[in-house]
């Protein structure tokens, strides 16, 4: 078999050297463009070739040949090749649809020369995150792309983005405090930080101990993916950024959240003590994200409620502990970041249409720019659940999940669920019937909106619509993922072959030095 | 191995200040109060490393055990992560009172918006599908009654009815 292990740094280290090179090039905006673009594809390449590889086995590289435990381990399971690929397309489209947004506005939509090695510092960050073997590395991965997005969603510095900007970056950090104190008490539990090795001393830990460690790692992440009730910041801080800053934020930050629950959830916490809490938390998150949604007259705030609702769906996939509601959990995460994304691009087209989201001044989009109202119809039929969109699976399989689990609170959920997703068709059919079928109160500036944005959010729509269409290997790529998350001893055995050490140059000198010593 | 009194002791004082701090108006007393968690924490992270030993580098000879580095290089990561993140918080905060003359969190107006209208029992927007134009059920029922469901209402056929108003094509189209 040939060594594809050179592949996994490169998700993190093409883009962070890449951050560099931008910014020395900040005089030569042409070139920092090219830069990024050209990153940012092979990023995405080598994402859906790691997608492949990982589908026979976990690749594990040692970085800088030190061995496991005490060096850092970045792993590509199916559960994180499948998050990057989905995530480094997301960002990709992003950019393009930001390239074309700064040409036209220049500095008006955000410098130039900052925007570019920040982008890429935080796509470098979400890989990290996503492929990081080690906790404290996963911590390394969150502070790179949160210090990122900090520097995103304060662009330029006026004076809605500042007073929003306070708001996400004092729970960031306060988030990461707690997932600090949480990387303390682990490493004074058990001595470890390494994923695979916490895995199997975890076990031997005083259950009530265990109990404990495993609360202070769901509360922090639970700020990071906006659980509720730890989701009030999010649509207080997202819909002020530029329009492809929210939509990158709303596609992946939460998503990392989601993922690191995912991950320590089935690695480090097997048997689910807490998924019956986890439940409750996702039937509040669901519905009261939800409620709040309805209540809104801004589009981007309405969405930004959607995505805490959504959130929820994850998290009840989550809770339900079984191979099954994994599956679709995850299913559901990458249906999730396609379409959340592609919205809120829409969403920025439209603002860039029509000068406003506000319901109250939008009207009669839909004869005014067809290709708007579609781009516009499709995701959101597809985040209401409709047939035959890859929103209607993932809702499909979460329902057979939770009914497949028979327990009342499983019941409850499934019904909760329904009652969301018919919710969020409500909201968003309520938005659309206002802003694109009826007159609107007033004449709107109708600007042009440039080909080169329309194209890359045309592009999300079709992969969240290929989402579907290639429904069926993709499910069984989840559920392939998930049944190792399930097993655990493929992702261990990858990591410390004889369960003790891994295969760094770092043990062979300490075996060097016992024999000569 | 129990863990030295002294730190536990500070590592309470920071975060108890730090927390105190944390929940105040002032972006500057948050950030003092981060600053001051954060110290916490890496402290936190020492005492987890077990006692101070003997300096961990193979083949120099101490009776000592040797003392755990892996926190001591978790705690550079983080100290270095806070001076940039405190960096960070500062220039903000610095912005704040360029523009505002002070550097108070401020509440978010959408949402005190959205609270308002919810106790004036408002709509959030203008939505003609849903204002009411005046007419009541009976009205709109009896300008929608057609000519083909003549005495037949009640025998349980759905009749094919006319929709009760066409208003947004109509008013577009007399845009």
């Amino acid at each position: 078999m040939t060594d594809w292990g050179w592949l996994v740094p490169l998700p993190v280290v093409l883009p962070l050297s890449a951050a560099g090179l931008a910014l020395a090039l900040y005089r030569r905006p042409r070139l920092q463009r090219i830069v990024s673009l050209a990153t940012l594809t092979i990023v995405a390449v080598v994402s859906a070739a790691l997608l492949v590889i990982a589908d026979s086995g976990p690749v594990v590289v040692e970085v800088g040949d030190w061995a496991a435990p005490v060096g850092i381990s970045l792993v590509a399971d199916r559960l994180s090749a499948l998050m990057l690929t989905v995530s480094s397309v997301v960002i990709l489209c992003v950019l393009i649809y930001s390239l074309a947004q700064g040409r036209e506005d220049g500095e008006r939509f955000a410098p130039i020369s900052i925007f570019h090695p920040t982008y890429l510092v935080l796509s470098a960050g979400v890989a990290n995150a996503f492929l990081s073997g080690d906790l404290f590395n996963i911590y390394v991965g969150f502070e790179i792309l949160l210090a990122a997005s900090y520097v995103l969603i304060t662009l330029s510095g006026t004076r809605e983005r500042i007073r929003a900007g306070t708001i996400y970056v004092v729970v960031a950090i306060l988030s990461s405090v707690l997932f600090l104190v949480a990387i303390a008490a682990i490493y004074a539990a058990v001595g470890t930080v390494n994923l695979a090795q916490l895995a199997i001393r975890l076990p031997e830990v005083d259950p009530g101990v265990r109990l404990v460690l495993q609360c202070m790692l769901l509360l922090a992440f639970g700020i990071k993916a906006a659980v509720f009730p730890l989701s009030s910041w999010l649509p207080d801080s997202y819909p002020t950024a530029p329009a492809p800053v929210t939509a990158v934020f709303a596609g992946l930050l939460t998503k990392v959240g989601v993922y690191a629950i995912i991950r320590t959830q089935s690695l480090l916490f097997p048997g689910g003590r807490l998924d019956d809490v986890l439940m409750w938390v996702a039937l509040a998150t669901m519905v009261v994200g939800i409620l709040g949604a309805v209540a809104q007259d801004d589009v981007k705030r309405l969405l930004s409620f959607t995505l805490v609702s959504h959130i929820g769906y994850m998290m009840f996939g989550i809770a339900l502990g079984s191979v099954h509601g994994w599956s679709a959990a995850i299913y559901y995460v990458a249906h999730h970041i396609t379409v959340q994304t592609a919205l809120f691009l829409v969403v920025g087209l439209v603002e860039r249409f029509g000068g406003t989201t506000s319901l109250d001044r939008l009207g009669g989009l839909a004869k005014m720019t067809p290709v708007l109202a579609v781009l516009f119809f499709v995701p959101a039929m597809n985040l209401g659940g409709i047939p035959p969109f890859s929103g209607f699976l993932g809702k499909v399989g979460l329902l057979e999940a939770g009914v497949q689990l028979g327990t009342p609170t499983g019941y409850a959920l499934v019904v909760g669920s329904v009652v969301t997703s018919l919710l969020t068709l409500y909201a968003l059919i309520k938005a659309w019937n206002k802003a694109f079928w009826q007159s609107p109160p007033e004449e709107l500036p109708a600007n042009r909106v440039p080909m080169g944005m329309v194209a890359p959010t045309a592009a999300l729509v079709v992969v969240s619509l290929a989402l579907t269409v290639f429904a069926g290997p993709l499910y069984a790529y989840t559920g392939r993922a998930a049944q190792t998350l399930q097993e655990r001893w493929p992702y261990i055995e990858a990591v410390l072959p004889d369960g003790m050490r891994g295969e760094g140059e770092s043990q062979r000198a300490a075996d060097d030095a016992e024999v000569g010593g | 191995m129990s863990p030295n009194l002294v730190f536990v002791v500070t590592i309470g004082v920071l975060f108890t200040v730090g927390v105190y701090l944390v929940l105040e108006r002032s972006l500057t007393r948050i950030l003092l109060g981060i600053v001051l968690l954060s110290n916490g924490t890496n402290l936190l992270i020492l005492v987890a490393g077990g006692a101070a030993g003997a300096p961990p580098l193979i083949g120099v000879a101490s009776d000592r055990p040797m003392s755990d580095p892996l926190p001591q290089a978790l705690i550079l990561t983080a100290i270095v992560i806070t001076l940039g993140l405190t960096a960070f918080l500062l220039a903000m905060a610095y912005r704040s009172w360029q523009l505002h003359r002070h550097d108070e969190v401020q509440d978010d107006v959408e949402d005190r918006r959205i609270v308002r209208l919810a106790a004036r029992d408002e709509r959030a927007f203008e939505d003609a599908d849903t204002e009411s134009d005046g007419e009541t059920l009976d009205e709109e029922a009896a300008s929608a009654r057609d000519e083909t469901d003549e005495g037949e209402a009640f025998d349980g056929a759905p009749s094919e009815r006319p929709p009760p108003r066409t208003d947004h094509t109509t008013r577009e189209e007399g845009r």
